[in-house]
C-alpha cells in the first residue's frame, strides 16, 4: 500500500517536528529532554494524533450513516450534546470520577446524534446540501442551550475549553482517556464492509442483508463516543471530519475496508499540523489548533463544494 | 414458490394493500404491472421483507418472509429498490461484490470471487470493472445494480423499476440478459410500467389497481384487451403481430 | 388591514417602550431615566436594523431561510474590525473619534459585503442551496479568520477581547448611539425608497429582469443596504444570528401583504418590539442581564428547523 505508507512517512515526519518543537531546547536545555518528551511532547503529539484520528473516522461513519458528504460530527450537534451531559454531571455529581463523567457526556452525545439522525429523515433528500444547514443549526440550538446552562450556573469558562479544541494543556496522566479511539478505530475496521453497506441507503442494505438498525445504532455509538472524548480531553474540532474523508473519497473512493486506514492517518496528519502550525505562528504563544483548523478546514471545505465534480483517479 | 395470504397495508386513510392474496409459481419471468399508485411497488417491499404489514403473511418457499432475519432472508430473495438516489464511489467490480456479502459477510473466499466475475460477464460489464459507478451513465449504472442482485445468487430476484429512465436500448438490454437468468432457473419478479415490455418478456403478470390483485397468472391466459383497458382506465388492444405480442391504444 | 396591523405593531412597540423605560423608576429620575433610555434606544436601533436587513435580504436571495446573521455578515464587520485594528494598530484607531470611526469602518464593510457577497449571490438562484452553504461556511472561515486575527494581534489577552464576539445588550456607549442613528435613518430611508423595486425582485430574478428590472443593480444596491444595516447593530451589540429570522417570519405572518413598503417596517417594528419585550422580562422581571441573547438563539434556531420541515410538506 504505498499511498498509505506515504501518509505514514509525512505523519511520521509531523510527528518529529511536534516532539522537536516547544519552548525548552531537548539538545541544551536546562530541563532533562528524556522527561520533557515523556511528560509533555510525547502525550501532546499522540493526543493530537489520536484526536485527529477519531474526528476523521466518526466524520466518515455518520457521512455513510446519513449518505451525505457534507455533514461531519461538528454538524450533528455531537460535541454540543456532550457538552451539555458533561455540564449536567459537573452540576449534579461534581465528585463523580472521570469514567462516570465520561460514559455520561457519550451517553447525551448519542441522544444528541440521534436526534439529528432522527431530524435527517425528514429533510428532502434531493438537496444534499440542506442536510448541513440544518444541522448547522441544530448545533447552534444545542450550543446556545449549553451556553445557557453554562451562564447561569458560572460554568461558562468551561464550555468555551470544551469549545474550542486545543493541545496546549496536554500532559501526561492527562489525555490518556485518547486512546479509546484506538480502540474504536478497530472496531470500525471489523465494521468497514457493513459502513459501507450503510452508505448505499436503507432498502438496499437491507435487502443485502444488513441488520441496518443496529449497524445504525452501533454507527451512532461509535461517532458519539468519540466525539465526546475529544471534547472531555482536548476540546471540539470542527471541520476535520467533514474534509478528510471528502479528500479521500475524492481521490480513492469508499470502499472503507481499504480506505479506513488512510483515513484514520490523513486525519492524525491534519490536527497534528495544525497544532504545528498554532504553535509556531505566533512564537512563543500559542493559537489553538482548532482556531487554524477552523480557517484551514473551510476553505477547504468551500474548494470541496465549488470543485468540479470531475473524474477522479484510482 | 411465493405465497401471500390476506396481505393489507393502510398508510392514514389509504389502503396501499387490500386483502392480496395470491400464489406465485417459481420459475420465469413475473411482471407487476398497473397504473401510478396501485400498490405495485409496496407489494415487492412487502414481499422483500422491507415492510411489515398490518395483517397478512408472505411465504416464500415455505418460509414465512417477516420471521426470518435479515441475513437469512438475503439469500433467499434479492432486491434491487427504486431509485437508487446516492451513488458511493465505488467500482463497479467493488458494488458488485457486495452483492455476495450475506454470503460471506466479510470474509469471502474464491467462490464468491468467481461468482462477482461472472455476475459482470453476464450482464457485460467486464471492460468496465475498474471505473467508478458513479461515473457511468444511467443505463450503464442500472445494469451494475442489476447485476449486484444477480451476484446474490439467491432463487428469487425482486427487481422495483430496473427500467425507470433507460432508452429503449438499455431497456432491452437489460431485459434480454434478464430473460436469460430466469431461462437459468431463477425466477424474476419485477415492477414495470412500459406494456410493450411486460408483453415482450414476462411469461406470467400481476395486474395491481388500488392495492388490489386484479387479476395474475400466465401471460397467455391471464391479459386480454378488456382486462388492459378496465386496469389503465383508458381503451388497450393487445395484438399478435408475426408471434410477437404488441399492445396498441385505442 | 395590513396598514392597521402595521399601526397596532408600533403601538405596541411604543407600550413596550415606555413599560421598560418606567417600569418601578425610582429616584435620581434623570440619572436611571438617561442610563434606560439609551439602552432602550440600542435595542430599537439594533432590533429594527436586523429585522429590515433580514427582509431585504431574504428578497434579494429569494429565500426566507436566510438571514444576514446565518451568511456571516456580522462575522464580516467583526473581521474587519479586527483586521483594521491589526494594520492600523490600536492606539492609531483610538485617537479617532468613536464616530468617525464607526462610519469609516461602515463604509469598509459596505465594499467588502459587496465584493464578497456580490460575487457568490450575483449568479442569483440557480444553485441556492450551494449558494447558502457556501455564505455559511465563508460565515465560519470569516469567524476563524477574525478569531486567529484577533490571536496573532494579542495572544495573551484573547480572553478579553473574545467576549465581544457574544452579543452583549448591557453595555452600550452613548457616544455610538448618534452615528449609528443616522446610519440607520438613512438605510431605512433607502430600503422604503428601493421598496417597488424589490417588490418586483421577489417574483424571482428571471421574472423581475423580464419585467426590465435591472436586477443585478438592486441585488448591489441591497447589500450595500444591508451592509449599513448589519454594521449598525453590530457596532452597537454585537452578532445576534437568529433575531432577523424570528423578526421576519413574525412580522410576515402578522401582515397579509407581500409588499415591501410595509414588510421592511413591520419587520423593523416586530424585531425592535422582540427585543424590547426580551429584555424587560429577563433584565426586569428574572434579573437574568446576559440571558437574553442566547434565548433568541435557541427560539430562532427552533423556528428555522420548523421552516425547514414545513417546507417539506408544503
Amino acid at each position: 500500500m504505498p499511498r498509505l505508507a506515504l501518509i505514514c512517512l509525512g505523519l511520521g515526519l509531523l510527528a518529529l517536528v511536534s516532539l522537536g518543537l516547544g519552548a525548552t531546547n531537548l539538545f541544551s536545555g536546562p530541563l532533562d529532554s528524556g522527561m520533557v518528551l515523556a511528560v509533555s511532547r510525547l502525550p501532546r503529539t499522540l493526543a493530537a494524533m489520536l484526536a485527529g484520528a477519531g474526528l476523521a473516522l466518526a466524520g466518515v461513519v455518520i457521512q455513510q450513516t446519513v449518505q451525505n458528504r457534507l455533514v461531519e460530527p461538528g454538524l450533528t450537534g455531537t460535541p454540543e450534546a456532550a457538552m451539555l451531559g458533561l455540564l449536567a454531571v459537573t452540576l449534579w455529581a461534581p465528585g463523580a470520577p472521570v469514567g462516570v463523567k465520561m460514559g455520561i457526556a457519550a451517553l447525551a452525545a448519542l441522544v444528541g446524534t440521534a436526534g439529528f439522525f432522527a431530524l435527517s429523515r425528514h429533510v428532502p433528500r434531493r438537496d444534499p446540501m440542506l442536510l448541513p444547514l440544518v444541522g448547522l443549526i441544530y448545533a447552534g440550538i444545542l450550543g446556545a442551550a449549553a451556553l445557557g446552562l453554562a451562564w447561569a450556573t458560572d460554568l461558562l469558562q468551561y464550555v468555551s475549553i470544551w469549545r474550542s479544541g486545543d493541545f496546549s494543556g496536554v500532559l501526561r496522566g492527562r489525555y490518556e482517556l485518547l486512546w479509546i479511539i484506538a480502540g474504536l478505530a478497530v472496531l470500525l475496521y471489523v465494521l468497514a464492509d457493513r459502513i459501507t453497506l450503510l452508505g448505499l441507503g436503507e432498502a438496499q442494505a437491507r435487502a443485502l442483508g444488513l441488520n441496518w438498525r443496529q449497524t445504525v445504532l452501533l454507527g451512532l455509538g461509535i461517532v458519539a463516543l468519540a466525539t465526546a472524548v475529544i471534547v472531555v480531553t482536548v476540546g471540539a474540532m470542527p471541520f476535520v471530519g467533514l474534509v478528510v474523508p471528502n479528500i479521500v473519497s475524492r481521490l480513492w473512493g469508499d470502499n472503507l475496508r481499504r480506505n479506513l486506514p488512510l483515513i484514520a492517518a490523513m486525519g492524525a496528519g491534519f490536527v497534528l499540523g495544525a497544532d504545528i502550525l498554532g504553535r509556531v505562528l505566533r512564537w512563543p504563544y500559542e493559537i489553538p489548533a482548532a482556531t487554524v483548523f477552523a480557517v484551514l478546514g473551510a476553505g477547504l471545505f468551500l474548494w470541496l463544494i465549488h470543485a468540479p465534480r470531475g473524474r477522479h483517479g484510482r | 414458490m411465493i405465497e401471500i395470504e390476506g396481505l393489507t397495508l393502510t398508510r392514514g386513510t389509504l389502503r396501499v394493500l387490500d386483502d392480496v392474496t395470491l400464489t406465485l409459481p417459481a420459475g420465469g419471468v413475473t411482471a407487476i404491472i398497473g397504473p401510478n399508485g396501485a400498490g405495485k411497488s409496496t407489494l415487492l417491499n412487502c414481499l422483500a421483507g422491507l415492510i411489515t404489514p398490518d395483517a397478512g403473511t408472505v411465504r416464500i418457499d415455505d418460509a414465512d418472509i417477516h420471521r426470518l432475519r435479515e441475513p437469512e432472508r438475503a439469500l433467499r430473495l434479492s432486491l434491487l429498490p427504486q431509485g437508487q438516489t446516492v451513488v458511493p464511489r465505488l467500482s463497479v467490480r467493488e458494488l458488485v461484490s457486495f452483492g455476495r456479502w450475506p454470503h460471506h459477510r466479510g470474509r469471502p473466499g474464491p467462490e464468491d470471487r468467481a461468482l462477482v466475475e461472472a455476475a459482470l460477464a453476464r450482464f457485460a460489464l467486464i471492460p468496465l470493472a475498474e471505473r467508478l459507478v458513479e461515473e457511468l451513465s444511467g443505463g450503464q449504472r442500472q445494469r451494475v445494480l442489476v447485476a449486484m442482485a444477480f451476484a446474490q445468487a439467491t432463487p428469487w430476484m425482486l427487481l422495483d423499476e430496473p427500467l425507470a429512465a433507460l432508452d429503449p436500448r438499455h431497456a432491452r438490454d437489460i431485459m434480454e440478459r434478464l430473460h436469460e437468468v430466469a431461462a437459468s432457473g431463477r425466477s424474476v419478479l419485477l415492477v414495470v410500467h412500459d406494456l410493450a415490455i411486460a408483453a415482450r418478456y414476462a411469461q406470467s403478470c400481476i395486474c395491481m389497481k388500488n392495492g388490489r390483485i386484479l387479476a395474475a397468472g400466465p401471460w397467455e391466459q391471464t391479459v386480454t384487451s378488456d382486462l388492459l383497458s378496465t386496469l389503465y382506465d383508458t381503451p388497450l388492444r393487445l395484438a399478435d403481430v408475426e408471434g410477437q405480442r404488441i399492445i396498441l391504444a385505442g | 388591514m395590513a396598514g392597521n396591523r402595521l399601526i397596532a405593531l408600533a403601538l405596541g412597540l411604543l407600550a413596550l417602550c415606555a413599560l421598560l423605560l418606567l417600569w418601578q423608576l425610582r429616584a435620581p429620575y434623570g440619572f436611571i431615566l438617561e442610563l434606560r433610555g439609551v439602552k432602550l434606544a440600542a435595542l430599537v436601533m439594533v432590533g429594527a436594523a436586523t429585522g429590515a436587513a433580514t427582509i431585504v435580504f431574504q428578497t434579494l436571495v429569494g429565500n426566507r431561510l436566510l438571514t444576514p446573521g446565518i451568511v456571516g455578515f456580522d462575522a464580516l464587520y467583526l473581521f474587519l474590525q479586527a483586521l483594521l485594528v491589526f494594520t492600523l494598530g490600536a492606539s492609531v484607531l483610538a485617537s479617532i473619534p468613536a464616530g468617525l470611526s464607526f462610519l469609516a469602518e461602515t463604509a469598509v464593510m459596505m465594499g467588502a459585503a459587496m465584493l464578497l457577497f456580490g460575487l457568490f449571490l450575483r449568479k442569483g438562484s440557480d444553485d441556492l442551496i450551494k449558494l447558502v452553504l457556501t455564505a455559511v461556511i465563508l460565515g465560519v472561515l470569516l469567524r476563524g479568520l477574525e478569531s486567529l486575527v484577533l490571536r496573532l494581534l494579542d495572544p495573551s489577552e484573547f480572553a478579553v477581547v473574545q467576549q465581544a464576539g457574544v452579543a452583549s445588550f448591557g453595555a452600550v456607549e452613548a457616544v455610538q448611539l448618534l452615528p449609528a442613528g443616522l446610519a440607520l435613518s438613512l438605510a431605512l430611508a433607502a430600503s422604503l425608497w428601493l421598496a417597488p423595486a424589490l417588490d418586483l425582485a421577489a417574483l424571482g430574478r428571471t421574472a423581475a429582469r423580464s419585467l426590465g428590472l435591472r436586477h443585478d443593480r438592486l441585488v448591489m444596491q441591497g447589500l450595500a443596504l444591508v451592509a449599513v444595516l448589519v454594521s449598525v447593530s453590530t457596532a452597537l451589540v454585537g452578532p445576534v444570528t437568529f433575531l432577523g429570522l424570528l423578526a421576519a417570519s413574525l412580522a410576515r405572518a402578522l401582515i397579509p401583504s407581500a409588499r415591501h413598503s410595509v414588510l421592511i417596517p413591520a419587520s423593523a417594528l416586530m424585531g425592535a418590539a422582540i427585543l424590547v419585550l426580551g429584555q424587560f422580562v429577563f433584565e426586569r422581571l428574572l434579573g437574568q442581564q446576559a440571558a437574553l441573547s442566547v434565548v433568541i438563539e435557541f427560539v430562532g434556531g427552533l423556528v428555522f428547523l420548523a421552516l425547514v420541515l414545513r417546507r417539506r410538506t408544503a
